[in-house]
């Protein structure tokens, strides 16, 4: 057999499994969107779901959300788990612990973390009974609403707690890798604290910080369970409206709920490449990928 | 050199942050899961009961069930992502030919774009060939983002191994089964137990995805979780967490420890 379809022989399964399933599911998406849907006899080319989306309120509510939610847990992850990263770098070396330590909230599923989160912030959760002990409140409803609430602070909360120690772990791994040669280097030359960190530290970290973070983003733009267990059913995020759209008993929603999730898909696309193009103008960065 | 008392004190906070990001949801947990009319305004359980141990663990309700499909389906779906993962992984990793680039590119698509849409359009395409609703078509919808994940992990360990090593073996004689086990194997293992453990984590977390292949027909752990969560039974929602977290949490421990031993 000769070398190259040998070499696209053993490339072959995967390439199968996204070709059929995903690049497959998403093209079937994409023509059941575009008035090829069976169950309610669509059968010709049509844009109308796409242009009923653009004249719901409902759908600019859920958008408007989804990227302010997205982007507050992201830069909020990213500061949280650089400063987790930095701050555990000289325990790392010595001790193994933390790293299995920060291994923790990462491996604990998104459903858990946001009923865990629950228990605290809800109007009878934990907070609010202190507040109570304290006197500070008489009632639940006294306490500021943080779960099912109009700002999704329990959903932001939520990914905080699992995303900045993964940000955190990848942003360890990458510093460990590198040593701490060049920062004994600056502080030959009589760098300050600042500098080293601003000129040496910073840039070294920059590419686990900002491809973790880009995975952060893209996940919790897409992401499910924790708007649905700790957010309102309007406005939702934008996978909540496209799931609650699509499991309608009323079919003939189904067409412009798979539509969403297309917008959605493509929007994460055109978001993930414009990250990618601003961290390259703003700290030079030409491949963030640690692949 | 000493340290100044400001980086001792960032440091000790890190540390501290670090002890109650791990601690306190298991903490929480395990204490909900536990307590007994733990009503407002209360600050500690008035009592404790095995209540919701007591249910979980019970042959007439549904959770059993429905942690043995999450097994099922998640062992099943990790050893079909390995295998669907390695040969690739390594062409990707040891050759260079045209068209790599859109083979990565391929591969990296399914892990950064959200995949309801894709789940829907396979949803309809199960419809036709009868596979919604069944345990065979939630396995597959599952492999869609765990076949990616593998492939890219196991690339990563292929690639920090020579394979000039395989040649030298060859060289001297080894049959290529021999060659395997005793010099690839060994030097991808750990690499292979990282992507395995990924592959049956992402699995057993799907829920959205599940949801709709399945139909509510295929009941895994999660749609149990969420069904008690929305139910409003606080302790039970809690032991199902922690019963939806151990494994996890096991393999991200075994996984950490065998990475430290290989060393």
């Amino acid at each position: 057999m000769n070398f190259t379809m040998r070499r696209w022989l053993m490339l072959s399964p995967p390439l199968a499994v996204i070709g059929v399933l995903f690049a497959g599911g998403l093209a079937l998406a994409a023509a059941q969107s575009l008035g090829y849907f069976a169950p309610t006899g669509e059968n010709a080319l049509t844009l109308r779901h796409y242009v009923s989306l653009g004249a719901d309120h409902e759908i600019y509510a859920s958008l408007w959300l989804t990227l302010k939610l997205a982007t507050a847990a992201t830069v909020i992850s990213a500061v949280a788990g650089l400063a987790l990263a930095l701050g555990l770098r000289e325990v790392a070396r010595r001790s193994r612990t933390i790293n299995l330590l920060l291994q923790i909230p990462l491996s604990v599923p998104h459903l858990a973390m946001a009923g865990a989160l629950g228990a605290v912030i809800a109007p009878s959760g934990l907070l609010a009974r202190g507040a109570y002990a304290f006197g500070f409140i008489q009632q639940p409803a006294d306490f500021p609403a943080l779960i099912n609430d109009r700002y999704g602070v329990g959903i932001v909360l939520s990914y905080i707690l699992k995303e900045a120690p993964f940000i955190a772990l990848m942003t360890l791994a990458l510093l460990a890798r590198l040593g701490d040669e060049y920062e004994q280097a600056a502080r030959t030359l009589g760098a300050s604290a600042w500098q080293r960190f601003r000129h040496v530290t910073l840039p070294l970290a920059a590419p686990a910080v900002v491809s973790s973070s880009l995975m952060v983003f893209a996940f919790i733009f897409g992401a499910f369970e924790v708007p649905f267990i700790l957010g309102r059913p309007f406005p939702a995020m934008l996978s909540v409206t496209a799931q609650q759209r699509y499991l309608d008993v009323n079919l003939a929603l189904r067409p412009g709920a798979i539509a969403l999730a297309v917008v959605s898909a493509l929007l994460t696309a055109v978001l993930t490449w414009a990250y990618l193009r601003l961290t390259r103008a703003l700290i030079g960065l030409e491949r963030p990928f640690i692949l | 050199m000493k340290k100044p008392t400001l980086i001792k004190v960032a440091e000790a906070l890190a540390v501290i942050a670090a002890i109650g990001l791990a601690a306190t949801p298991l903490a929480l947990l395990t204490v909900r899961s536990l307590a007994q009319s733990w009503y407002w305004p209360r600050l500690a359980p008035p009592a404790w009961s095995l209540r919701a141990w007591r249910y979980v663990f019970s042959p007439t309700a549904e959770v059993l069930p429905s942690l043995a499909t999450s097994l099922s389906v998640a062992l099943v779906v990790t050893l079909l992502a390995v295998i669907v993962a390695l040969p690739a992984s390594r062409v990707l990793a040891w050759e260079e030919f045209r068209g790599k680039r859109a083979v990565l590119f391929a591969l990296l698509l399914p892990v950064l774009t959200p995949p309801l849409a894709a789940t829907m359009g396979v949803h309809s395409l199960f419809l036709r060939y009868g596979l919604s609703d069944t345990w065979v078509g939630v396995a597959l919808s599952h492999l869609i983002a765990t076949v990616p994940y593998a492939t890219l992990m196991l690339t990563g360990s292929f690639s920090r191994l020579d394979p000039d090593y395989e040649a030298q073996a060859r060289t001297l004689g080894a049959k290529t089964i021999d060659v395997w086990r005793s010099v690839t194997f060994p030097a991808i293992a750990p690499g292979l137990a990282v992507a395995a453990s990924f592959a049956f984590l992402i699995s057993w977390s799907q829920y959205l995805t599940t949801l709709l292949i399945g139909g509510a027909r295929i009941v895994t752990l999660p749609l149990t979780l969420v069904a008690f969560q929305r139910g409003g039974d606080e302790a039970i929602a809690a032991a199902l967490s922690l019963v939806f977290l151990a494994p996890t949490a096991a393999v991200a421990f075994s996984v950490a420890r065998f990475l430290k031993e290989s060393r």
